[in-house]
Formats: structure tokens, C-alpha cells, sequence
């Protein structure tokens, strides 16, 4: 497999207006005479099928909620990073792709990264249009707040419902197109398949949830903007239906799939109350703007944090990160908190978990000030740990939450499958081995508003399609296969329930491709992985038919995929050897404990290309070239 | 604990349905409504019968997924809180909880607890937005707002679309939920050239969807889980009079009908 990035050439400050201007157009009156779909509706998918509708494009849009409105963005918290330097603090575009750049730990495309930048002040002006409500100063002018890894203030809020806002936004201006019929949607409906005819995408496969119809769909060209993969921990900051089918559907069909081991644990969640918690809930970063995070200084203190004197605390990130404190960036925090913990200074049930404090900050600027900024976080919290944080300290343990590796995509965001793109968390994007907070809602908005919709109609406007439907041999043959493969999960009829495989599999993936990874325990995955998906083929269980609203159903779907896809992430794990970002491998660090990077070897993209069932997967490489930002061990210190 | 669940059975949209009693035993205070729902699953799966169906997906009380009548009370019983962020220590040991889905003209049952909204997102098709197409936006400092302002169109824009409101109002009306985009929108000046416009075609498209009347029973408010105010009812209904007054004045001006 050749792996062409496809990078502009000319100056990286140039690269994305020049390529704008040389791509083709599609005259306005033909677009509609071209058909695309898009699957999913969060930000990236939401935003790609309004703006292809509103330029004219005949646009088939599927997601599997009832409500386009419901995609997973809607849930981010914290907010969106974009290089308007408001604040006159120093930031600029060069600043946000440096910061990003360096806080993906050097294993992301900087062309790709500049480009993300730049649009990033469009995406707030856009934003604003549509009537988002961020957060304003007195004066009227927009508010910021800063985030992890970044030593300026560039991130913009709507409480703590940033990413409801602007999915709401992009869920309206598609409403808009929906109502103008420039997109036909098709909610309840799930991917189960893609359709590949002459070596381009031209369709795909689904079941409709409610009815249990499936049915091909065709067009010409295929947008994947169906989110990330955290779900293969079982327990996640993920939405419960969030899942990898359709990417990994693709990944079978010949999509590369890049940097899967990279997986992204976020510092700040709730840690875990029992054996049947069903999720995670995050707690945003936002947060360590003003809290304070700390264990006890001696193992095993059991006093209460009220009772713990200042002498007796450990403030471990201000401690070992001077200049960034708490406000490090996420990898980075959530392994100092893995360590206290592994020491034996863990506080709550089980020591897994650390405190973050509100107690300075609240003598500081007032309790009003801090329910101001962040109260609907502490009612949320409040409601699930039954604790008042006001008056207790949080306590939060760090969880999966997001995964930077994803399909492999070009400049333009295709796929090694031509006319098959990827966008948002779904492709492996721009934030390397890291992603800094704030980032995902900008780099979704990116794709979709505006990176897909141009380099879509160059790709329509230079290729020549052949006119086919959903009688196509090749659509009737996926159409087929996924039929008998939904069939199968009703057929084995054994002892378990799909969730307590995927709970299995999850402990495994945690326990041995998590927070930090060894060789030893990854081939120790390795073995375990097969056997439990021998185990759900043989002794699965799936009640009711397939002609019907069946949730365990849909869910056998999903988790097959992941057993899957979890053995790819392990093997990326093992053959990565070096520490970078959200990776952490044990035998690579610095004698501090700090993740050791090998960029002699490994800076590169890893691109696995599925070789057929049984087989190893082939290994592709997309060597990295850093000629803008100068390679460095990351430093926070 | 243990507690005993009556639960609304219906295999399909056409099918009738029935109460079904279940057993819940070891349900820990800790674990949310949903949690104790799964562990009821997980039983009935290893008997080989068929699971609740429910709708869920973000469990963090902000994708508006889920949603089930609790004893009666939309959400159940903790106030601005959405089933999903509900947790068993709001019930004690020996309880009976009754279960049902949402009950409305407008929802049809789709299976057991799960009802179709898609009613809702019309509503937003028909009017719901700012006419802005992707690119050419004003930098967005150009455009002033003050915090008050911004601070209630926020308010108003909380809604997660559950369809609580109309569950909880004994008209299953959608005017909290109708109201509540309207306010946004029309609150901020972004959203001022299309208000009366947006006004009429989201309230027409509302009636004809087979919603009810809003009679200001205020249940809605009670069942909100973002607590938006029935205040965004009052300005709808006002915006209402200026508009059929303003296209009635239109109409006049063109010549009549
Ligand atoms: S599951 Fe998302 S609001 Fe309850």
C-alpha cells in the first residue's frame, strides 16, 4: 500500500490557500446532480452534510440516535480552542500549531496541524453567526479560559455545555437543510457496512433500528464521521452507543487505520464506584483553572482531606511541573496520578483516585465566582457521588476518553480508499500521540465546515463516475454478507450476555494496553484477545430477531468489531517501542519517569492494513517531517 | 435493596402492551437508574427473556436520549435531573417503582420504554435556526452582547430535547420545548432578522404535528431536567401576537391574500 499524503507544496503558512485555490470546483448547477453521504451527525458529520447541502450537494445523512441532535459531541464540556488572540496575551496561529504540535509529542502532520489552525478563527466567527451562545465579558466581547498545555488564554465557552452549543448549531443549520430537502436524513439508522465498487467507496450498508430493515445506499463519495473507539475499554467517558463499526467496516474493506494504540486517558473523571458502573463521567479540565490537585503526603492517611494540614499534602503536579502545574497536559497528569496512586497515596474507595480542591480558589474569588464558572459541574458531581464539593474536595481518577488514532486520511482527508473520507475523532487527525484540551471541538468543526466540503468537490469535480444504484452486484454482495452476519449473533444462542464480554474485554484492554503498556503484558493481550472472541462466537447469547428494535442486537455488532479492533490497538502498542504522548510504554522513560520518545525509529505514522481474516495485518509507515517546529523531549517542567 | 418494578411491555409501535412485575434484588444506593435498569437486563437475558427496551446514550444528562415516566413523574423524582443522572439512593429498600414511557399523541410508542421523537426535530426543520450559510461570517467580536443577555439565551438553549415537558404537561403540549429554542434565538441579535418569521412557522408546525394547547399547568417546568422556565412560554406566546399582527400588516400592504 503507498501512502500519499498528498502535503501542498510551498510554505506551510501557504500550503492551504494555494491547494484551495488550485482544487476543482464543481459548477453549482451540477452539484445536485452528485450525491454524498455522510454518516454521523456530531460535530464533524453534523457540520460536513449542512455546508455540502447549503453548496448544492445532494446529501444522504445517517446517524443511529433518534435525533441527529444526540452525537457524542454533544457531551463535551469544556470548550473550544481557536487562535484569535482576544486576550492580546501573545497567542497567534503559529502559537495554537506549535502548542498542538508539541503537545501531540512531535507524532502528528504539521501541515495538517497549521491548516486546523488557521481555520480555527473562522470556526468561532461561524459559530457566533449561527447564534451560539459563548460566554461574554461585561463589555460584551467574548470571554476565554485556558486549558491544559497551553500558557495563554485561547479557549472559548458556553458553561460547561460547550460541545452541546455548537453541536446544536451545526444540528440546526443541517435541521435547515433537511427542511430545504438538500439532505434527506436518515436517523435509526446504524452502518453496517461499506461498499467498495472498482476500487472506489460508493455506498454503504445499514440496518434500520426500529424496523430492522437493511438496506444498500449509494453515491459518490462516502463521508465516515462516526467518532472514536474508547468504547473497547467497556468502561469510558464515551457514549454508550458510541462504537467503531463503521470505521472499522472500512478498515476491512482496505482503509488503512492509523496509530491505534494512541488513546488518550483523561486526568478528570469520577472515579469508579462499583462493578456495575456502566460508564464514566467526565469532569472538564476546565476545572484545574482553579482547583488544586494533591494527595496525602504519607501512605495510607486516612484522615479526612478537611483534617489533612497543608504540610501533609503532596501537590504533586505544582511540584513537578512548575511552570505548567495543574494545568499540564493530559497524558501528563493523569500518569503523575497513576503513580501517586501505585505508591499507595491513592485516596477513596480502593486509593484509586486523587483530590482536586476548590478550597483556595473559593477563599480567593468567593463561592459566587466559582459557581459562576463551573456550578453545573458541581451539581453534576454532586449528584453522582452524593458529596458537595464545595465543601469536600472532588475525587477523580483519570479514564479513557478519547482516541487520537483513527483511519488514515491525506491533506484532503481521504482514505486509502478513493472517494471514502474520514473526519473528527473517526480519522487519526491531528493531535499525534496527544490531543490538548479543547482541541476536538475545533478540529471536528474544521472538518467539517470546512476542510471536507472543498476537498470533497475536488475529488466529484476530477473523477469520472459511473452512474449505479443499489442493484450493483457489489452492493447486493455487502448487502448480503451483512445480513448473515447480523443473523449469526442470533443464531449461536449460548450462555453470555454481550455486555459481560465486552466488560472482559475491557478489564483486558485497561489492565494491559491502558494508562501505561509493556511488552509482557501486551502479548499477554495478545493471547487473551483471541480466546474471549472465540468465547462471544460460540457462547453468546442475543434474545428477540433481527426484525425489530433489538439493543443487544446492535450491541453483539459493535463489540464483534471491537474484539477486533482491540487486538490491532495491542499489536500497535507492542511494535511502537517508545514512550510519546498518551502512549506510555514501561521500559522507555527517562530516569524522572517521564515518557522517552525515539525519533530515530518512530517518528512516523503507523498505517495497519488489514492482509484478511487470519492473517497478521501489514504495517505501513508514513514517515513525519518536522521542518517547522523543532523536535524536543516535551517539557512542562 | 430490593424493590419491585412494574414495567410498560410493548413489543412493537401496532402491539398492545402490558405491566410487567420484575424483581430488582442487590440494587446499591451508588448505582443510577440506569445501572439498576442493566442489572434487571442482564437477569432477564441469562433467563432468555427479552431485555427493557430503553433509550440511553450519553449517560451524563445532556444528549436528552433517555427518559421514562418514574411513578408518575417524568425523570423521576429528583428535580432537574434527567433519568440517567437519577440514582438509587432517591428510593429505599422494599419499594415499588412503576415504570412507563413517555405518553403523548405526538411520541408513539416505538418499544417498551423507547417512543419516537422525530416530532421534535421537525419542529426545528420548520424554523429553528439562523439562515446563515458556512463561510463569510463577520469576526465575531464585531457582534456586541451583553453578559445578562447571552446569559439568558444560554438559559434557554440548555435543552437536551428529552421531551420530558411534553410527557409531564396533561395536554402534551411542546410549547417548553418550542419556547425554549425560540428564546435562544430570540434573545440574541443574530436571531433577530428571522424572529417573527421563525415564530409563526415553528408554532404552526407544533400544532400540526398534533401537540396540545398550552394551558399553563407549568408541569413542564417541574419536569425539566435543565429547569428551563415557562417565562420562554410567555415570550413565545407574545412573539406570536406580533407576528400574525405583522404579517397580517404584510399582507395589507401587498395587496391582501
Ligand atoms: S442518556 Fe443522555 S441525557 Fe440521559
Amino acid at each position: 500500500m503507498e501512502l500519499k499524503s498528498n502535503i501542498p507544496d510551498g510554505p506551510i503558512t501557504e500550503k492551504w490557500d494555494r491547494h484551495r485555490f488550485e482544487m476543482k470546483l464543481v459548477n453549482p448547477a451540477n452539484r445536485r446532480r452528485h450525491s454524498v453521504i455522510v454518516v454521523g451527525t456530531g460535530l464533524a458529520g453534523g457540520s460536513a452534510a449542512a455546508t455540502l447541502g447549503e453548496q448544492g450537494y445532494n446529501v444522504l445523512c445517517f446517524c443511529y440516535h433518534d435525533s441527529p441532535r444526540r452525537a457524542h459531541s454533544i457531551a463535551a464540556q469544556g470548550g473550544i480552542n481557536a487562535a484569535k488572540n482576544y486576550q492580546n496575551d501573545g497567542d497567534s496561529i503559529w502559537r495554537l500549531f506549535y502548542d498542538t504540535v508539541k503537545g501531540g509529542d512531535f507524532r502528528s502532520r504539521e501541515a495538517n496541524v497549521y491548516r486546523l489552525s488557521q481555520i480555527s478563527v473562522n470556526i468561532i466567527d461561524q459559530c457566533v453567526a449561527q447564534g451560539v451562545p459563548f460566554a461574554r465579558e461585561y463589555g460584551g466581547l467574548l470571554a476565554n479560559r485556558s486549558f491544559g498545555g497551553a500558557q495563554v488564554s485561547r479557549t472559548f465557552y458556553a458553561r460547561g455545555q460547550t460541545g452541546q452549543q455548537l453541536l446544536l448549531g451545526a444540528y440546526q443549520a443541517l435541521e435547515r437543510q433537511i427542511g430545504r430537502g438538500q439532505v434527506k436524513m436518515f436517523p435509526q439508522h446504524e452502518m453496517l457496512d461499506l461498499i467498495v465498487i472498482d476500487g472506489r467507496a460508493r455506498g454503504i450498508v445499514t440496518r434500520n433500528l426500529v424496523t430492522g430493515a437493511m438496506e444498500a445506499y449509494t453515491a459518490d463519495a462516502v463521508v465516515l464521521a462516526t467518532g472514536g473507539y474508547g468504547n473497547v475499554f467497556y468502561l469510558s467517558t464515551n457514549a454508550k452507543k458510541s462504537n467503531a463499526t463503521a470505521i472499522w467496516r472500512a478498515y476491512k474493506k482496505g482503509a488503512a487505520f492509523a496509530n491505534p494504540c494512541f488513546t488518550q486517558i483523561h486526568p478528570t473523571c469520577i472515579p469508579q464506584s462499583g462493578e456495575h458502573q456502566s460508564k464514566l463521567t467526565l469532569m472538564s479540565e476546565s476545572l484545574r483553572n482553579d482547583g488544586r490537585v494533591w494527595v496525602p503526603k504519607q501512605k495510607g492517611d486516612k484522615r479526612a482531606p478537611n483534617e489533612i494540614p497543608e504540610q501533609d499534602r503532596d501537590y504533586y503536579l505544582e511540584r513537578r511541573y512548575p511552570s505548567f502545574g495543574n494545568l499540564s497536559p493530559r497524558d501528563i497528569a493523569s500518569r503523575a496520578a497513576k503513580t501517586v496512586c501505585d505508591e499507595g497515596r491513592g485516596v477513596g474507595p480502593g486509593g484509586l483516585g486523587v483530590y482536586l480542591d476548590f478550597r483556595d480558589a473559593i477563599q480567593r474569588f468567593g463561592e459566587n465566582t466559582i459557581r459562576e464558572r463551573y456550578g453545573n459541574l458541581f451539581e453534576m458531581y454532586e449528584r453522582i457521588t452524593d458529596e458537595n464539593p464545595y465543601k469536600v474536595p472532588m475525587r477523580i481518577y483519570p479514564a479513557v476518553h478519547y482516541t487520537m488514532g483513527g483511519l488514515w486520511v491525506d491533506y484532503n482527508l481521504q482514505t486509502t480508499i478513493p472517494g471514502l473520507f474520514a473526519g473528527g475523532e473517526a480519522n487519526f487527525s491531528d493531535h499525534g500521540a496527544n490531543r490538548l484540551g479543547a482541541s476536538a471541538l475545533m478540529q471536528g468543526l474544521a472538518d467539517g465546515y470546512f476542510v471536507l466540503p472543498y476537498t470533497l468537490g475536488n475529488y466529484i469535480g476530477s473523477t469520472k463516475l459511473e452512474k449505479i444504484d443499489a442493484s450493483h452486484p457489489e452492493a447486493r454482495k455487502a448487502l448480503a454478507e451483512a445480513q448473515a452476519r447480523t443473523k449469526r449473533f442470533l443464531e449461536i444462542r449460548g450462555k453470555r450476555t454481550v455486555d459481560s464480554i465486552h466488560r472482559e474485554l475491557g478489564k483486558v484492554m485497561w489492565e494491559l494496553c491502558g494508562m501505561a503498556r509493556n511488552a509482557e503484558g501486551l502479548r499477554r493481550a495478545l493471547d487473551l484477545i483471541p480466546k474471549l472472541r472465540e468465547e462471544f462466537w460460540t457462547n453468546l447469547n442475543v434474545a428477540g430477531s433481527d426484525a425489530e428494535l433489538n439493543q443487544a442486537l446492535e450491541k453483539a455488532g459493535r463489540v464483534a468489531d471491537f474484539l477486533e479492533l482491540g487486538e490491532l490497538m495491542v499489536r500497535d502498542a507492542l511494535h511502537r517501542e517508545e514512550s510519546c504522548g498518551g502512549h506510555f510504554r514501561e521500559e522507555y522513560q527517562t530516569p524522572d519517569g517521564e515518557a522517552k520518545r525515539d525519533d530515530e525509529r518512530f517518528a512516523y505514522v503507523a498505517a495497519w492494513e488489514y492482509a484478511g481474516q487470519e492473517k497478521d495485518p501489514i504495517l505501513n509507515k508514513e514517515p513525519l517531517v518536522f521542518e517547522n517546529v523543532h523536535l524536543s523531549q516535551r517539557s512542562y517542567k | 435493596m430490593r424493590l419491585k418494578l412494574v414495567v410498560w411491555r410493548q413489543p412493537g409501535p401496532t402491539a398492545a402492551g402490558r405491566f410487567v412485575t420484575y424483581e430488582a434484588n442487590d440494587v446499591t444506593p451508588d448505582m443510577s437508574f440506569l445501572e439498576m435498569l442493566d442489572m434487571v437486563n442482564e437477569d432477564l437475558q441469562n433467563r432468555g427473556e427479552a431485555p427493557i427496551a430503553f433509550d440511553h446514550d450519553c449517560r451524563e444528562g445532556i444528549c436528552g436520549s433517555c427518559g421514562m415516566m418514574i411513578n408518575g413523574v417524568a425523570h423521576g423524582p429528583m428535580k432537574g435531573t434527567a433519568t440517567c443522572q437519577l440514582h438509587m439512593r432517591s428510593f429505599r429498600d422494599g419499594d415499588t417503582v412503576h415504570i412507563e414511557p413517555w405518553r403523548a399523541r405526538a411520541f408513539p410508542v416505538v418499544k417498551d420504554l423507547v417512543v419516537d421523537r422525530s416530532a421534535l426535530d421537525r419542529i426545528i426543520a420548520s424554523g429553528g435556526f439562523v439562515s446563515v450559510n458556512t463561510g463569510g461570517a463577520q469576526d465575531a467580536n464585531n457582534i456586541l452582547i451583553s453578559k445578562d443577555q447571552v446569559d439568558q439565551a444560554m438559559d434557554a438553549a440548555a435543552c437536551i430535547g428529552c421531551g420530558a415537558c411534553v410527557a409531564a404537561c396533561p395536554n402534551a403540549s411542546a410549547s417548553l420545548f418550542t419556547s425554549a429554542k425560540l428564546s435562544h434565538l430570540a434573545l440574541l441579535p443574530q436571531g433577530q432578522p428571522e424572529r417573527f418569521r421563525r415564530t409563526l412557522s415553528m408554532i404552526d408546525r407544533m400544532e400540526e404535528e398534533g401537540f396540545g394547547a398550552c394551558t399553563f399547568h407549568g408541569e413542564c417546568q417541574e419536569a425539566c431536567p435543565k429547569e428551563i422556565s415557562i417565562d420562554n412560554i410567555v415570550r413565545m406566546n407574545r412573539d406570536y401576537v406580533k407576528s400574525t399582527v405583522t404579517k397580517r400588516e404584510e399582507k395589507a400592504l401587498a395587496g391582501g391574500d
